[in-house]
């Protein structure tokens, strides 16, 4: 295996609704940033990778567009996942494997305010018999919060303390949407939205980016002070029907983290993308982390959810920590499909 | 990025009839809601999957044995939509719920038509309302109601 | 329907799948949209090479980076870099069949404007040819690239290859 680290990571601040800049605008300056932070351009670049979904923007092929932000003349060696950027940068990790690359730039964007998303996202369930009922994306996972709840798995009280934890943490990201101090009591207090789910077990909608370089070895060395290795990381899926999996553990996210080996050594930090307040709680057990884990210190995915980009996001957060020293080994996650269907773990360390 | 003026705007639909091919299983399933039957297909050591499956998610083997099972079943877990939107089940109030109907080991996702939140139960007993003309869809049955 | 075709078994499903969006158009289409909406074509420079985008969406799509300068206004006349030959009917364009659609080369700009040639026969359209726009009347015009009707020829001489080879 060769060695491979995240070099460098940007952002575009998650907002509900970007009305006045499209998707591609809000990509630009993030590409922009990153290369010049990095000391890169376009031709020191070997491999592109991003994540986006055609049916947020409601039309095919969409995610060319993304490519104007990269500058793609002469042409580029570049591919696309319709998955969160946390998949793309798996991609580009084994094309680096391959070793027909050295440095690539990963990114995942999406503006789902131009749909609506909880609609849209029906049409990742069974198109045969499911999504001619059009369940909306909170009411399946209101499906999964009540197995969990009345199975005796965790609480609404444990539910709305990671609502609580992850909102406060995010007061310092600059990055994120929904921030502030609240109380679990008054939180309790609200009416359900889609019962048994409080609006607060709800991730925001979020338009946003983000991009990230990794660089294998020497090369890693050269472009940052103290790179985060990627030692561990693996994703795994489970079926599309619900009535097949059980809904109340997160089994693909137990086997990822086991491959990866998270348990291994001591996790400072965890960056856990948890859509909503329970599926965070089933994450969070099935990668085994301890008491003194720092989890979601950016404010996690309830904070913001900038989906395609909101998994890549935490990888770039969990490195972050990394860089600054403040954490010596991490583990990020990212979900994507319905009630956690699809997750990746990646751990990463500063030596 | 310099001063930022107001984007225009304009409104897009996409739209589009998708034609699914149904196979041998799926195609039994269907033809049975069209004559207001529900059919499950059961694995070799009697596990019924309702909707059925083309294939064992445990083994990946083929699985083609089709049985009829009730229309009416107990609600496993459920959700309640205050606010139904455009093109699901129901107008009003509702709620989606997991059914395992009798003779079936797997639940179904579908509608349940109760009334309201208090009238909801995970346990309760529910049993499928069918439209007047059945065409073979799942749509075919309008919703589930206590009963 | 009869009793025999109500026997057939179901064999296909249809799901019709409607979702509903609203698209901003950006900084830049904005811009450049509002700029049709007063006649004028404004297209922007690369930063790093001086080329010139008629559209520009924000960045260089060759270099990579954001282009932010003043806007650049082109004339409203070029030359034809490449045409087809069109026998299908299409409700947009209310040209008689065939037409031509043409990409143009505006003087001034180095990217190229897909549109359609009016007033002339396909027997002439040919690369080179020097074409002028032929906008709506002002009372029709919207903030929309439809304004120009259509181009046609000038009457000038041609435009040699060598000077927009580049551009094809």
């Amino acid at each position: 295996m060769r060695d491979v680290a995240v070099v460098a990571f940007t952002q575009a601040k998650s907002v509900r609704a970007e009305r006045d800049l499209n998707e591609t605008e809000i990509l630009i300056p993030v590409i922009h940033d990153i290369k010049r932070g990095a000391g890169l351009e376009t031709k020191d670049i070997d491999f592109v990778c991003s994540g986006s979904s055609d049916y947020l923007a409601g039309q095919s092929f969409a995610f060319v567009s993304g490519l104007d932000a990269i500058g793609a003349w002469p042409p580029v060696s570049e591919s696309h996942v319709e998955m969160d950027g946390a998949w793309a940068l798996y991609e580009a990790w084994v094309k680096i494997q391959t070793g027909h690359a050295d440095t690539a730039l990963v990114y995942g964007f999406g503006k789902p305010s131009m749909g609506d998303l909880s609609r849209t996202l029906a049409l990742q369930l069974d198109p045969y018999c499911v999504v001619p009922l059009w369940p909306d994306a909170v009411s399946v996972a209101a499906l999964q919060a009540r197995l969990c709840l009345e199975g005796g798995v965790l609480s609404e009280r444990e539910m709305a303390e990671v609502a609580v934890r992850d909102r406060g943490k995010g007061k310092s990201n600059p990055y994120a949407q929904v921030t502030g101090d609240f109380d679990v009591d008054a939180l309790l207090a609200e009416p359900t939205f889609v019962s048994p789910l409080r609006r607060h077990d709800c991730s925001p909608i979020s338009d946003g980016a983000s991009a990230m370089i990794i660089a294998a070895g020497d090369r890693a060395r050269d472009l940052a002070e103290r790179p985060a290795w990627i030692r561990g990381l693996e994703h795994i899926v489970e079926p599309q029907d619900l009535g097949i999996r059980d809904l109340t553990t997160s089994r693909s996210t137990q086997i990822a983290a086991d491959r990866a080996a998270v348990g291994k050594d001591k996790i400072d930090v965890a960056e856990v993308c948890g859509p909503f307040t329970h599926q965070s709680i089933l994450v969070e057990r099935a990668l085994g982390l301890g008491e003194s884990v720092d989890v979601n210190p950016s404010g996690g995915a309830l904070s913001a959810h900038p989906l395609m980009a909101a998994g890549l996001t935490r990888i770039g957060e969990a490195s972050k920590r990394i860089w600054d020293g403040s954490a010596d080994r991490a583990v990020a996650h990212a979900t994507s499909g319905p009630c956690l269907q699809q997750n990746l773990v990646c751990v990463l360390e500063g030596a | 990025m310099p001063d930022v003026t107001h984007s225009l705007t304009a409104a897009h639909q996409l739209a589009y009839t998708y034609k699914r091919s149904l196979g041998p299983v799926l195609g039994r399933f269907f033809t049975g809601l069209r004559d207001k039957q529900i059919h499950g297909v059961r694995r070799a050591d009697g596990k019924v999957f309702v909707p059925p499956r083309e294939y064992d998610p445990e083994t990946g083997d083929a699985m083609e044995e089709m049985v009829a099972v009730a229309d009416a079943g107990v609600v496993v877990s459920w959700a309640w939509v205050k606010e139904p939107r455009p093109s699901q089940p129901l107008a009003k109030p509702f709620a989606y719920a997991l059914i395992r109907l009798d003779d079936a080991d797997t639940p179904l996702l579908h509608a349940v038509d109760a009334g309201s939140e208090a009238a909801m139960s995970t346990g309760m007993r529910v049993k499928a309302r069918w439209i007047d003309e059945p065409a073979g869809a799942i749509t075919d049955i309008a919703c589930f109601e206590p009963g | 329907m009869s009793e025999s075709e109500e026997r057939k078994p179901v064999e296909v499903l249809r799901t019709p799948v409607v979702l509903d969006y609203t698209y901003s158009a950006g900084q830049s289409s904005s811009r450049h949209l509002r700029a049709f909406g007063k006649g004028k074509l404004l297209g922007q420079r690369c930063p790093v090479d001086g080329r010139v985008y008629f559209p520009s969406r924000g960045s260089c799509p060759q270099h990579g980076v954001p282009i932010e300068g003043e806007p650049v206004e082109l004339p409203d006349r070029g030359t034809i870099v490449t045409y087809s030959v069109n026998r299908v009917p299409s409700e947009n364009i209310d040209l008689e069949l065939p037409y031509a659609a043409i990409q143009v080369l505006l003087d001034g700009a180095d990217t190229i404007l897909f549109h359609v040639l009016g007033e002339s026969s396909i027997d002439d359209v040919h690369m080179g040819m020097r074409v002028e726009a032929v906008w709506k009347p002002e009372e029709e015009w919207d903030d929309s690239v439809a304004n120009i009707r259509y181009f046609r020829p000038t009457g000038e001489p041609d435009t040699p290859f060598d000077q927009y080879k580049e551009h094809i």
